[in-house]
């Protein structure tokens, strides 16, 4: 039998890795239960917020999107920037370096797995959501739309394996990082109210993170009316925009992941635990 | 014999403070560490400025932010110290694995616990202090010195924030008890309280259920009469008939209350927990 082939090597890698993510899920259910009933939670507050003061009722939808798109970063945070670090702490990460494997196929496949994982949660909020408060909808384009929301997700979860390299560097402050990158971000990404209201500067600035030109597209393709006074970009150039970061996010986590190896093995601590 | 249980009381919640202070700062330096503290609940706050800027006519001069705005300011509490307290539980149990030791050790798990709460309780009085300050100078929200109630807002203060520690501690019990979902009970808990408790809109809002709800957790009298003290009224229409008074007696009672609830079933859940060995569970979550 002949040796697999590097590209077969890599994709069974991302397969073996995405697997643990997928069946995991599927083995704690209760899971499901609570990462749908926080996030459900917070976006019935904010919607009882935009009813106490009037607002239309499109806003409900911009604010149930949002609520869904947690789930994405949320996982970005802690399942993909601070992996790397858990598992340098329980032991793995020394198994994924001397594995005769790429390290990007292994972040790849946590992406892919998170991917399933997030989706399914984000997919109950919108419903359970859309049903409670009976959010009209009305989708311009549905190949736009996918091809928005696909954009987001492989741009930030690209973002996701940039950071995973650094995050290792910080040591024990990713559990605080990424602590300290949720609110802001929900902040500054519009996740609760159009990000125009930032100001055009302070949004263009925080569309570094691809979820807030995602979500800006998004709720354009499904409250345009509303959106029509509150967009920021043309949905085309959010695409655009959108594509560059995913091939500028995933280019640099691989620079920075081989420069982040090759420290850690010149200087001997890539497996130190405790730090 | 009374007196040696209070000192040991008292021992255990300053140690416990202490040790609850290094815990949540020791692993940066103090800037970063204070930079950490205010950053999540301002960009929380400004998530709720930006919400009224795009649509409340008149904005931020809308005649409800300042009431949205205390309530939130004093939902950090919330978050932090019934958080915290019951949190200690787990992170004891299945992060340091220490909470086998505690039990071992000559001290009074009880004051522990609340001492573990009291170093999540200055961190928080720091943000919300940061918060108030910012909401005033900022965004120019009217709390002058002269006009705040300085008696209501230490006693509402007071009641509130003890009767939190007393929640924190009934959950605590729940996590002793719980094997795997401690971590997410505690927030779902902290989740529905924000949502119910009217801390960024008027109660008045929600379905009548949920009313229903909403006027029975002390927390709801607590933002009242935190908002009352600092602002000069109240944000729910449903509440207005209560005296300011008798807002205060209720947060009292309730206080009392828990502190009764919480003893009784903290105790029960030690039994518990001794019965079937889950002091030292390990559930590698």
């Amino acid at each position: 039998m002949s040796p697999p082939t590097r590209w077969e090597m890599f994709w069974r890698t991302v397969i073996g890795r995405a697997y643990p993510r997928i069946i995991g899920a599927q083995r704690e259910r209760s899971w499901l239960f609570f990462e749908t009933l926080l996030p459900l939670l917070q976006v019935s507050a904010f919607v009882f917020i935009y009813r106490a003061i009037q607002a239309p009722p499109e806003f409900t939808g911009f604010v149930v999107l949002g609520g869904a798109m947690t789930a994405y970063w949320l996982n970005v945070l802690w399942s993909m920037a601070a992996q790397f670090y858990w598992e340098k702490e329980t032991g793995n990460l020394e198994l994924y370096i001397i594995a005769p494997t790429s390290l990007m196929a292994i972040l790849l496949g946590m992406a892919v797995g998170g991917i399933v994982f997030s989706t399914v949660r984000a997919a109950a909020v919108i419903t359970v959501g859309l049903l409670i408060f009976r959010v009209d909808i009305a989708i311009v384009s549905v190949p736009q739309l996918l091809g928005v929301f696909l954009l987001t997700l492989v741009a930030l979860y690209g973002l996701g394996m940039l950071f995973s390299s650094l995050f290792l560097l910080y040591g024990r402050q990713a559990w605080h990082l990424s602590e300290l990158l949720q609110e802001p971000v929900y902040l500054v990404s519009g996740f609760y109210f159009p990000v125009r209201a930032l100001g055009f500067v302070a949004a263009l600035g925080a569309s570094v993170i691809p979820i807030t030109m995602g979500l800006d597209a998004m709720r354009q393709l499904l409250f345009p009316t509303m959106m029509a006074q509150f967009h920021f970009l043309d949905v085309r150039i959010e695409l655009g925009v959108l594509a560059v970061l995913s091939v500028a996010f995933l280019w640099l986590a691989k620079r920075v992941l081989r420069y982040v190896e090759d420290l850690s093995r010149r200087e001997g601590r890539l497996t130190v635990r405790g730090q | 014999m009374t007196r040696q249980r209070a000192m040991e009381s008292i021992r255990s919640l300053k140690v416990a403070a202490w040790l609850g202070w290094q815990i949540e700062s020791n692993w940066t330096d103090p800037f970063l560490f204070v930079v950490y503290s205010i950053v999540k609940p301002i960009a929380g706050a400004l998530i709720l400025v930006l919400m009224y800027t795009v649509i409340a006519q008149g904005g931020l001069q809308h005649p409800l932010f300042p009431q949205i705005f205390v309530g939130n300011a004093f939902y950090i509490y919330v978050a932090m110290v019934f958080i915290g307290v019951s949190q200690a539980v787990v992170e004891d149990r299945e992060h340091y694995a220490m909470l086998k030791y505690l039990y071992v050790a000559p001290l009074n798990i009880y004051a522990y616990l609340l001492g573990r709460g009291g170093a999540q309780t200055i961190v928080a009085t720091v943000a919300v202090l940061i918060m108030l300050f910012f909401g005033i100078i900022v965004l120019g929200i009217p709390m002058l010195p002269a006009t705040i109630d300085w008696g209501m807002l230490f006693a509402a203060w007071l009641f509130g924030l003890t009767g939190l520690a007393f929640q924190g501690i009934l959950l605590g019990g729940i996590a002793l008890i719980t094997a795997r979902h401690s971590f997410l009970v505690g927030e779902a808990v902290a989740g529905a309280f924000y949502l119910l408790c009217g801390a960024v809109f008027p109660i008045d809002v929600l379905p009548r259920p949920l009313q229903i709800l909403a006027q029975a957790l002390p927390i709801t009298y607590w933002l009242e009469a935190l908002r009352r003290a600092l602002l000069g009224n109240g944000a729910s229409q449903l509440l207005s008939s209560l005296s300011s008074p008798v807002l205060l007696l209720a947060l009292a009672g309730s206080m009392i209350l828990l502190a009764v609830l919480s003893i009784g079933f903290y105790r029960w859940a030690e039994n518990l927990a001794r019965e079937k060995g889950l002091i030292d569970m390990q559930t590698m979550y």
